[in-house]
């Protein structure tokens, strides 16, 4: 109540211009350390997925058999593989598939849910019990062992994997989507569009839509964290992407089975880049909640 | 005055009760209705995986017949289900062997995996997140959550190859594998499921923080927070009596949902860890096509899962009066 | 009101900061008041103006971007700034108490009402049985009919009004010396708020106890408290015996207040309302003068640059420079009575609305809550239907029924310019649905916080008047100039407006169309009463100019006077009166209409006399049998009142009302009553401020 009181006090007959609100988001952004230090990180693996052939001492793929399992040195700082190959150079563009692939499946998720959510949450009536039913049904089987399930019926590829990651985090998308604008088309503006005799589609879309962008990127930055939790999951139990790409899950399941025989360095520096950009993305989607939770 | 009201009171908790278990049993039967749907897609001819590209059409088809799979869908869907009540869960391609004691055993491994893994993660994350709230925007409380949020969003198998070199390898404390020695007691067996459980533990204390957290500073912030505090009431007493209740609500819901992720989760860590549970065998089934296998395993999974959320909202409408009774009297 | 030698609260040069955005920003100003043993000390103030703050700071419980700037608090003498945690503690379990503006918030949701209650006792020392007898006790003393009942209950399971009782109870149950009161009855219905107050009232005397009342009520303020201060911009303007101040007020701030208010009879002829010109200066944005002195109609250079003292007029005291001639600030608006409106033509039919019913949950046998029930009306062109019901009475529903946006139950009959209107939106004509619009009462809700200010107007142009181009951006540029909203409003987004402002938005948007009948759905309800008149001005004004009907939807009697020809009273989805406006608000009235006229009288009214209602609204679900009015009716003659639903009978030509007894009798039933009603309308409002 005192917060109300203190907000009808600063407001002002005429405060900023209506496009500095996107402006103000992206300042609040470009002010919070979490934001950008996360941004960062993924910058830096963007790079290395771009330009990393070029930088990197040597081949990944390249087996050297005489010199596998080396440990880190001056020549290969992450030590070599069990076929010989540099972990370095490996690590460093490791992160192409999983850049490629999650965003994508992400992508998907983010526009099949939104549809969905924007239907079932404005229809709603039967069309939303049937939908919201059959969502929550595929929600209770956890998101890898849906993807493993499908994943076994489309067969392993990047094309399948993006599908399935999409598909099934489209759920959990529509279902933010569909209490916002349920939220939203109980609000009066909706009545008064109706009283202007406009489209339905006008009213979801000019909208409504406008209203709920600010959860969907939200719901979907968060997202891309699991997507990218997923796919490395699903190349660590095989179902991902697969050999001879020097995707970091992928290493470490090739090489987690010699941990017992102390080669440390096979797995570690993959492990410490997913968790790099795993904490990367969710840093990142911190500070996009926090900077449309400020307005 | 009690006595006149309780029948009215029963009637809506009960009420209120059938209404959940019809909705659990709606999102079982569309729940098995998709996996058996899944099931069908696979690619290929069962009787062709089983006898391989090289046996005569004849066998394939009189084998695919012997298994019922030349019958409509919706009769070997009611056979399936009807099966799984009874159940008979069908017989393992891999195995040659009835599904069902592989399933029972290994959803027994996998819930004394699970077990563990709450009770240590459940106190210490309510706790982690009742403290971050009390000390809102101070050190301690951007240590947990910013803690708990880098621990949470970590997939299983990066944080268990660091706790194994670290625990495993290096320090040699914990053993790296989940096979305890036949015979083992139990806290032999919960020595070697310690390792094991940590990944799910990170994953979940992240979680359950965090909602512990939002919580308590929703309760803190409220209005009845701030009646109580003037009426005199010993800070104690209102952080005791009066928030704890309403804060930890939420949570209830996010622990019971978390089983779901907990059991995904499961399928990365048995692997990693080579514990026969749940997760393992819905893995190797995956692996070999073993379909039987496969299906049945999922919809326990999902059976699980859809349980524990009933649970929590049943927990829920025990604590929240308003979700108990109904509206205005 | 020097008589009480102590003072029970002292708020001394009383300074208060929030932080908002890394700078401290004043919201109270060296605020100094006293509060004497037993006295009841009214603080009002339109929103922004520091009262909750004040309150907040009095039992030290700011929000954690407040801290006290400068001066102190003193209960009793002690210095509530200085106490260490546990003397806090224990002067808040013991000397001071509080009752909230929301008491559906203020109760934990999740603890029964007699745990909450007893608990007070409990700190107390009591044991837990007698605690529970105690807080039994209590409940019986704020007068809840069944408390053993509520004591095993929840929160959600009591109305409003019980849960302010509960609230009171528990504010009272230590004994407390001073208990502050903060917008107690806000939210309330009108006839539920009465007894609340008069619950205060009774309780203040048992219990002989000091009171901090706070609200934005002039008229709530007039009728509890002894004295009274005026707060704006966080600073004291006035303050006084509560008689004197609304009588012989000496802040031209107290003196525009008082003149917003549509009180006293008033009706749209006899001129417009008086208006407080500009806006609330921002946190901490007053500079060296008067904090009021832009919105001034006396201001001088002199008001700019020196701070009016404190000055003392023999118990009443005004920061103002030009004290003695405050009631001479100027009017805002003409008030002479508009003769060239006079007399009115013979006016043709625009809207007939004949045996609506609106039954949600409806199921084969009839069952379901019938939320509008046979309401038949008619509205003229340039006239306005006042609808008047607390919550529950199904003035929204019928608002969306007669738009198309809910669907009516079969049977009824909506005709338009002698058209009979489909029953949804999207199956009328685009003529009428254009002729036919709404102003909502919440522009937040109403206005998408998506699109600029200029493409909310322009798409109701383009959808309903047709508009393209120069030729829209012309008609756009007059609408928003008819509503006065200058260029620069339009480029925003409405969230950047005042309320005021948004609902300027609103009002042209539904004029975009050029419509015959606009519903206003309390449109100023959540309006400050210095805003709440100009938006009346300017719907008064839009009407004369365009011949406009409005049906306007308001609890606040006083409005609805001042604005309908017609006035329309519902109960429970039933029409109880129907009438010209003078006709229903002179007598005689049905039972209800008596009570809501006795529940929301003016500033200065007697209180003997009046008539309360009882017990809680029923519920639409389940309504009573016979008259809907029965349960609750002051009034109620027998048996015949509960078994047979009254017809609607005309008393006077026009003039219908829904009771059994007879019209005469009615009007000699009420004709004791001291009427505040019959008070002569003044064009020269001076008479009524003026004389002290």
């Amino acid at each position: 109540m005192t917060a109300a009181e203190v907000k009808t006090g600063i407001d002002r007959p005429v405060a900023r211009p209506r496009h500095d609100r996107v402006r103000l988001v992206l300042r609040t952004l470009s002010r919070s350390g979490v934001f950008l230090s996360g941004f960062a990180i993924i910058l830096f693996w963007v790079c290395c997925a771009l330009f990393g052939n070029y930088l990197v001492p040597y081949d990944p793929l390249a087996s050297d058999i005489i010199n596998a399992l080396v440990p880190p040195s001056s020549a290969h700082w992450f030590g070599t593989d069990q076929l010989g190959r540099d972990v370095f150079s490996r690590v460093i563009v490791g992160s192409r598939d999983i850049l490629v692939v999650a965003p994508a499946a992400t992508l998907l998720a983010t526009v099949i849910g939104s549809a969905l959510g924007l239907c079932t949450g404005y229809f709603r009536g039967f069309v939303d019990d049937v939908v919201s039913r059959l969502m929550e049904a595929v929600m209770a089987i956890p998101g890898v062992i849906l993807a493993l399930l499908a994943i076994v019926s489309l067969g392993t590829s990047k094309v399948a994997v993006i599908v399935v990651i999409g598909l099934s985090f489209a759920p959990n998308i529509a279902r933010t989507v569909r209490s916002a604008v349920m939220q939203e088309r109980e609000l009066d503006y909706v009545a008064a569009a109706h009283l202007r005799r406009e489209s339905a589609v006008h009213v979801m879309f000019v909208e409504i839509l406008p209203n709920v962008i600010p959860p969907i990127l939200v719901e979907s930055t968060v997202r891309l964290g699991y997507a990218i939790f997923a796919v490395a999951t699903l190349s660590f139990i095989g179902f991902g992407i697969q050999p001879p790409s020097p995707d970091w899950g992928l290493s470490i399941s090739t090489n987690y089975g010699m941990i017992n025989g102390g080669f440390w360095w096979t797995v570690l520096f993959d492990a410490l880049a997913i968790a790099s950009v795993v904490i990367a993305v969710n840093l990142v989607a911190d500070g996009v909640q926090g900077a449309f939770n400020e307005r | 005055m009690r006595g006149r009201r309780t029948p009215a009171r029963v009637i809506v908790i009960s009420a209120f009760i059938l209404k959940r278990l019809a909705l659990s049993l709606v999102t079982l039967v569309l729940l098995s209705a998709i996996v058996f749907c899944v099931g069908q897609v696979l690619p290929g001819s069962v009787g062709r995986l089983l006898l391989g590209p090289f046996a005569d059409h004849e066998a394939v088809e009189a084998l695919n017949a012997s298994l019922g799979l030349d019958r409509p869908l919706l009769v070997q869907y009611a056979d399936w289900i009807w099966g799984f009540l009874r159940g008979d869960m069908g017989r393992s391609y891999m195995y040659e062997a009835p599904v069902q004691p592989f399933i029972v055993e290994a959803l027994g491994n996998s819930l004394k995996l699970a077990a563990v893994a709450f009770v240590i993660v459940v106190p210490t994350a309510i706790l982690g997140g009742v403290v971050a709230a009390l000390n809102h925007n101070k050190p301690i409380d951007r240590i947990i959550s910013i803690g708990g949020l880098t621990m949470t969003v970590l997939p299983e198998f990066v944080t268990g190859i660091i706790l194994i070199l670290v625990f495993g390898v290096w320090l040699k404390w914990l053993p790296i594998s989940a096979a305890w020695p036949d015979g083992a007691g139990g806290f032999t067996q919960i020595h070697y499921l310690i390792l094991p459980a940590m990944p799910l533990i990170l994953v979940l204390f992240g979680y359950i923080a965090r909602m512990a957290r939002s919580g308590m500073i929703e309760a803190l912030e409220s209005d009845w927070t701030r009646t109580a505090v003037l009426k005199g009431l010993r800070w104690r007493t209102v952080i005791w009596r009066h928030v704890l209740r309403n804060a930890l609500l939420p949570t209830i819901t996010v622990i019971a949902t978390q089983t779901g992720y907990l059991i995904g989760g499961l399928v990365v860590v048995e692997t990693l860890f080579r514990y026969q549970g749940i997760g393992l065998l819905v893995f190797t089934a995956a692996k070999g096509k073993d379909i039987p296998m496969l299906l049945a395993g999922i919809l326990v999974i999902g059976i699980v899962y859809t349980l524990a959320t009933l649970i929590a909202d049943l927990l829920c409408a025990v604590f929240d009066p308003r979700i108990r009774l109904g509206g205005r009297q | 009101m020097n008589g009480n030698a102590e003072n029970v609260l002292e708020l001394d040069d009383l300074s208060v900061a929030y932080r908002v955005g890394g700078t401290d920003r004043l919201v109270l100003r060296n605020v100094s008041l006293r509060i004497g043993r037993g006295e009841a000390y009214g603080l009002v103030g339109e929103s922004g103006c520091g009262k909750s703050t004040a309150a907040l700071s009095v039992v030290r419980y700011l929000p954690r971007n407040g801290s006290v700037a400068g001066g102190h608090v003193r209960l009793d003498g002690k210095d509530i700034m200085g106490l260490d945690r546990e003397e806090l503690r224990r002067v808040r379990a013991e000397d001071l108490s509080m009752v909230y503006q929301d008491p559906a918030k203020a109760l934990n949701p999740s603890i029964p009402i007699g745990r909450q209650l007893a608990e007070v006792f409990e700190i107390g020392g009591a044991s837990a049985k007698e605690a529970r007898s105690r807080a039994y006790e209590m409940l019986e003393k704020v007068q809840i009919s069944d408390p053993a009942r509520v004591m095993g209950g929840y929160p959600h399971q009591l109305s409003g009004g019980m849960q302010q009782r509960v609230g009171i109870a528990m504010a009272l149950a230590s004994d407390p010396k001073m208990l502050i009161l903060d917008e107690p009855t806000t939210g309330l219905d009108a006839t539920v708020e009465a007894e609340v107050l008069d619950l205060i009232g009774h309780l203040r005397r048992e219990f002989s106890i000091s009171i901090l009342f706070i609200s934005h009520n002039l008229a709530v303020v007039s009728r509890v408290c002894d004295r009274v201060g005026v707060l704006y911009a966080g600073m004291l303007v006035e303050e006084g015996p509560t008689d004197r101040v609304f009588r012989n007020p000496r802040h031209p701030y107290t003196v525009a207040l008082l003149r917003c208010l549509p009180g006293g009879g008033r009706r749209k002829s006899s001129g417009g309302l008086d208006t407080i010109p500009g806006f609330l200066p921002g946190l901490g944005a007053i500079g060296e003068g008067c904090a009021f002195a832009d919105r001034c109609g006396l201001a001088t250079e002199r008001c700019r640059t020196e701070r009016p003292p404190l000055h003392d007029l023999d118990g009443q005291m005004s920061r103002c420079h030009f004290h003695d001639r405050a009631q001479s600030l100027p009017h805002t608006t003409r008030h002479a009575p508009d003769e060239s409106r006079e007399p009115p033509a013979p006016r043709r039919p625009v809207l007939r609305v004949q045996g609506l019913n609106k039954t949600y949950g409806r199921d084969r046998a009839g069952g379901g809550v019938a939320a509008v029930k046979d309401l038949s009306l008619e509205l003229k062109a340039g006239q306005t239907l006042g609808l008047v019901g607390e919550s529950g009475s199904g003035k929204t529903t019928f608002a969306r029924t007669l738009l198309g946006l809910i669907e009516p139950d079969e049977g009824g009959r909506i005709e338009l310019d002698g058209k009979e209107l489909a029953e949804r939106v999207g199956d009328r004509s685009f003529e009428q649905t254009k002729s036919l619009q709404i102003i909502f009462q919440n522009p937040d809700s109403a206005l998408n916080r998506s699109h600029s200010v200029r493409g909310l107007i322009g798409r109701a142009l383009r959808q309903l008047g047709g508009l393209r181009g120069a030729a829209m951006d012309r008609r756009l540029k007059e609408l928003a100039g008819s509503v006065r909203l200058t260029d620069h409003h339009l480029s925003v987004s409405p969230r950047q407006l005042s309320g005021g402002l948004k609902q300027r938005v609103a009002i042209a948007r539904a004029f975009a169309g050029d419509p015959s009948v606009v519903v206003c759905d309390e449109p100023t309800s959540a309006l400050d009463v210095s805003v709440q008149a100009a938006i009346l001005n300017l719907l008064v004004e839009l009407q004369s100019e365009r011949d406009v009907s409005y049906i306007f939807i308001s609890h606040d009697l006083g409005v609805v006077r001042y604005l309908s020809d017609n006035v329309l009273v519902l109960y429970l989805g039933r029409v109880m009166e129907y009438g010209p406006s003078e006709e229903v608000f002179s007598g005689p009235h049905h039972p209800y209409t008596e009570a809501l006229l006795s529940a929301a009288s003016d500033i200065g009214d007697a209180e003997d006399g009046r008539i309360r209602l009882e017990g809680e609204i029923p519920s639409a679900a389940a309504p009573p049998s016979g008259c809907a009015f029965h349960t609750r009716c002051p009034r109620r003659i027998g048996s015949i009142c509960d078994e047979l639903d009254p017809p609607l009978k005309e008393a006077q030509s026009g003039h219908a009302i829904r009771c059994h007894i007879p019209a005469d009798e009615l009007a000699a039933l009420q004709v004791q009553r001291p009427s505040t009603l019959s008070r002569p309308v003044s064009a020269e409002r001076r008479d009524d401020n003026g004389r002290p």
